[in-house]
């Protein structure tokens, strides 16, 4: 029931993270490594400004110093023409630095002398049991992301970004600037991913440096698996998916803890598995198809 | 101020300067049209008719020259600000539309650039409604069809909705690069037909490159001849009507002073 419980939680924080991942990767079609660095970026921020008793802003800020992130990393893209990949992995790396520094110069923080959001509403709601309180906090963020993100890409700067990530020339010929779409969608993704790295450090109660490390996979893992339950339909079903991938993905993980068959520290490995099984699965059907016409294809 | 929509003066475009592979594309073409101008582009590949167009929508700067559009100095604007007043519908069906979007999607996108704020809902009854009528003006059954993803439509048919999508308000200037070569010559034709009643309707600038000498000299009210990154003829509505096919090849040849090698143009000679 606990890991139940647990894994219901962190996949709903999680899930906002996986939103982040399903608008880069699906919607714009950029390779972004910026959410490493802007994961724990929300970390700190969130865990710094509850430490000082602003949980509320802490996720406020921490979302917008991951935006602006997302917009560094959009104008080394754009403007300075730089690849994507690396213009990701410089912002990544460069914030492993700043997180430090946020962090008052060390590598970690403890939030047991803070406030955070979680505490708040204990206190609020002193019947309600602490497992609910830490699966509604997450939901209604979960919930809130999801709806205004559902209508912002109905909106119609929502459906120029669609279309910059859908078929850049035509939008090139078009009246769209593609530069500003593409800085726009990776500071709303970011903002996103550096949200569910501020609710994680409230939840948790610490931050750490590391925390980040690897945080991209779980994201991508979690798209994946949104899709296999409707993800790819479009774009309302995708970023619901997400979430659903997600809690789906962190179930995976419990339950591969659980049934130790494989020690913690091999997560990651797996994680990377699943991915790298999942997105290569198109072209093995390709090769099956072939093999298939070879095989039985010929008349004679 | 004058007539004048579209006024290039003295344009010139080289690539690769310096290199062994210099390639003058522009070499000081200059061309006026004037409002509600229908003008056809012929000429061998490599004459520098795609080069104009880009020219003309921002793609590179000229190295020199000026473009002035509805006498506004636009020679140093940003691609994506002339788009606001210039349509252009490409040869490959794939470039004019978001093939992950649905028809009405792909036609709010245009339709936006209209009016204002980026925050409102791109879709409303009111906005679907219109856009359905405009549709189904072309006859071809899409209307029926809104959300439908772009990607699995025809070519002929992406071509339509690119087309609607290019004059759904309608553009100061309408750039028309080949677009309907890539289509079977039913579906080219019927992509013609539309293209025809759009510019009539609402009167546009329109330029249009084909390889399609035929339909080159029965289409709009003018047609010129691209060599070298230059005019080297240029014949109006009167002009044209006195001439044949084969008068417009014997042209050719005797300006470019060669031969005709390039096959598609004679394979389209009817």
């Amino acid at each position: 029931m606990v890991l139940v419980l647990g894994s219901l939680q962190l996949g709903l924080i999680y899930g906002l993270l996986a939103i982040g991942i399903y608008i880069v990767f699906r919607i714009m079609n950029i390779p972004d490594l910026t959410a490493e660095g802007s994961f724990t970026l929300g970390l700190t921020v969130s865990a710094v400004c509850s430490v000082a008793g602003h949980p509320f802003l802490g996720l406020f800020l921490g979302m917008l110093a991951g935006a602006l992130a997302g917009v560094v990393t959009g104008l080394l893209q754009t403007k300075l023409m730089i690849h994507p990949v690396l213009s990701g992995i410089l912002t990544m790396s460069g914030l492993y630095s700043i997180n430090i520094m946020i962090m008052g110069e060390s590598s970690n923080l403890s939030l047991i002398n803070g406030t955070t959001i979680f505490r708040l509403v204990y206190k609020m709601f002193p019947d309600v049991s602490r497992d609910v309180v830490k699966i509604i906090i997450p939901a209604v963020f979960a919930v809130a992301f999801c709806v205004i993100l559902i209508v912002f890409f109905k909106t119609r700067l929502g459906l120029c970004i669609r279309a910059t990530g859908d078929n850049e020339d035509m939008v090139r010929a078009s009246s769209i600037n593609a530069d500003m779409t593409k800085i726009f969608a990776l500071a709303i993704a970011n903002g996103c991913i550096a949200m569910a790295g501020g609710l994680l450090a409230q939840y948790q109660g610490y931050a750490d440096i590391n925390s980040g490390v690897g945080i991209l996979v779980v994201g991508l893992a979690s798209v994946i698996i949104g899709e296999v339950f409707g993800g790819r339909r479009n774009v309302t079903a995708g970023i619901v998916c997400s979430v659903l991938g997600a809690v789906i993905y962190r179930f995976i993980i419990a339950f591969a803890i659980k049934s130790s068959i494989f020690p913690a520290y091999m997560l990651k490995f797996l994680s990377a598995v699943i991915v790298a099984v999942a997105l290569s699965i198109p072209a093995i059907q390709s090769y099956i198809g072939i093999h298939r016409i070879k095989k039985g294809g010929r008349t004679k | 101020m004058s007539d004048a929509m579209l006024e290039i003066s003295n344009a010139v475009k080289v690539f690769a300067k310096g290199t062994p592979n210099e390639h003058v594309a522009l070499d000081g073409l200059s061309i006026t049209l004037n409002k509600g101008d229908f003008v056809t582009i012929v000429g061998s590949n490599g004459a520098g008719k795609s080069t104009l167009f880009n020219a003309i929508c921002g793609t590179f700067l000229l190295d020199s020259g000026n473009i002035a559009l509805d006498n506004e100095d636009i020679t140093y604007k940003k691609e994506h600000k002339r788009s606001h007043v210039i349509g252009r519908v490409f040869q490959d069906p794939m470039k004019g539309t978001a093939p992950g979007m649905t028809i009405e999607e792909n036609i709010a996108l245009a339709y936006s650039r209209a009016s204002g704020s980026g925050f409102k809902l791109a879709l409303n009854k009111k906005d679907v409604e219109f856009f359905r009528n405009s549709l189904s003006e072309f006859g071809m059954g899409l209307e029926d069809r809104m959300k439908t993803k772009v990607g699995l439509l025809s070519g002929g048919q992406r071509q339509v909705v690119t087309l609607l999508m290019c004059t759904l308000v309608p553009p100061k200037l309408l750039l028309l690069d080949e677009h309907t070569a890539a289509l079977d010559p039913a579906t080219a034709q019927k992509v013609m037909d539309i293209t025809q009643n759009i510019v009539k309707k609402y009167n546009l600038t329109t330029m249009m490159i084909t390889h399609n000498l035929k339909s080159a000299m029965e289409t709009g009210n003018r047609t010129i001849m691209m060599d070298s990154g230059n005019i080297i003829l240029d014949l109006d509505e009167k002009e044209r009507s006195a001439m044949t096919l084969e008068d417009l090849l014997k042209m050719y040849s005797a300006k470019t002073n060669q031969d005709l090698d390039n096959d598609r143009m004679l394979l389209t000679k009817e």
